[in-house]
């Protein structure tokens, strides 16, 4: 087992995150301000979803070749749902009469967005953030298959050579990991929550 | 297009009537196993409390290591990929049948008790019945899993569409990918219209209409 291994299962995870964050937002976001596009983006990304993984990555490599753009990209649609869906309900939940109260202080439609609506849904989109890494911790075993390395690729030796501890071991390290950016971003959450609802 | 299917035709049908196979006879047998499980924890939510959060756990190995250690101690026989899909998918319907039951107000409950039911009859007449749309999604997040983890099975070389996917990859026949790929898709987005269509159908009939 080495760090590097390790590492390289990490770097693909925390930027496909990122990246996650970065597109799945603004898509939240526009599901939630145009109701014309809110039923094409949530089912879009609910089919993404639906795509077994290995078949998603399949697909990515058609046209982007083997390696680990290939894998984030793959993490990326596939860990969409989580963020889309809880930044659109986030922004939904949202009390109207706290949003007619900033559109009475004179707000703007996008100062309200970003200063009332989006902080206010923060705590939920954290909750899908979350759930998006957790869950690409453990899809990301499928990297090995497209050339991406990590974890997967030490599960995958070790089950084509029987070597039952090094497969033991490297699902060992896997679930760790898993399991504590499960519940460091669960604390962060409860610290979130309260932060907002103490107000 | 028509070139693809000359030339992988028959390996494609053969493929999807494997991965289909796997997905539908392992999804059936722990439909069957997940409800008679929930139920019993239902009745002891105190074990729940424990078995639950266990199981939870247990659901973060990732399929491929579940595949590979049977395949070690199992061998290359389809019961194999049987066994593990089946494992994976019970977890989901379990949780949701024990959080359906659970969720039954208990008026219902207490109704059923007055009109002389039965503790069996209150199961399968007003509580099962009542937790079914519950039920439903549990088994449409698994039957999703299965399709997904039954990809694997070609892993330790039992067919399915990931044999295309993987042959596709490991000869760099990108068409062979694109087959075996959009197959998986069409099949898991397939079941899951189909399931939803189930969660339609077995909402209880005085809860279809909002006003009741």
């Amino acid at each position: 087992m080495t760090a590097d291994v390790i590492l390289t299962h990490l770097m693909m995870v925390l930027i496909s995150v990122i990246l996650t964050i970065i597109v799945g937002v603004p898509l939240g976001v526009c599901a939630y301000l145009f109701p014309a596009a809110r039923r094409v983006i949530l089912r879009v990304v609910e089919i993404l979803q639906t795509i077994p993984a290995l078949a998603l990555l399949g697909i990515i490599m058609v046209f982007l070749g083997a390696g680990k753009q290939t894998v984030i990209i793959g993490l990326l649609l596939y860990s969409l749902l989580p963020v889309v869906q809880n930044t659109y309900v986030g922004l939904s939940e949202i009390d109207p009469a706290i949003k007619e109260v900033a559109t009475g202080m004179g707000m703007t439609r996008l100062y309200r967005l970003i200063h009332v609506e989006l902080q206010i849904a923060f705590p939920l989109i954290f909750t899908g953030i979350r759930i998006a890494t957790v869950t690409a911790v453990g899809v990301a075993v499928f990297a090995t298959f497209v050339g991406g390395g990590g974890l997967g690729k030490l599960i995958y030796n070790g089950i084509r050579i029987s070597n039952m501890q090094m497969i033991l071991s490297s699902t060992a390290v896997l679930m760790v990991m898993a399991m504590l950016f499960d519940i460091v971003m669960a604390i962060i959450e409860k610290i979130l929550q309260k932060r907002f609802s103490g107000r | 297009m028509i070139r693809f299917f000359e030339l992988y035709g028959k390996r494609l049908l053969t493929a999807v009537g494997v991965h289909f196979l796997y997905v539908v006879v392992s999804v059936t047998i722990a439909f069957v196993v997940a409800i008679l499980l929930g139920v019993l924890l239902s009745r002891v939510p105190r074990w729940a409390r424990v078995i639950l959060p266990l199981l939870s756990i247990f659901q973060t190995i990732p399929g491929i290591v579940f595949v590979g250690i049977l395949f070690l101690y199992n061998g290359m026989v389809p019961s194999t990929v049987i066994i593990a899909l089946t494992i994976y998918a019970i977890f989901p319907i379990l949780k949701n049948t024990y959080v359906g039951i659970l969720e039954v107000p208990d008026e219902y409950i207490e109704a059923a008790k007055g009109c002389g039911m039965s503790p069996i009859q209150t199961l399968l007449q007003v509580e099962l019945p009542l937790a079914m749309p519950v039920i439903i999604s549990g088994l449409r997040m698994s039957t999703v899993y299965t399709v997904s983890w039954a990809v694997l099975a070609a892993m330790i070389g039992l067919g399915g569409l990931g044999e295309l996917i993987y042959a596709g990859v490991s000869s760099n026949n990108n068409t062979l990918i694109l087959g075996g790929a959009i197959s998986a898709a069409l099949m898991a987005v397939g079941f899951s219209l189909l399931i939803d269509l189930l969660h339609k159908l077995v909402l209880p009939r005085s809860l279809r209409r909002d006003a009741l």
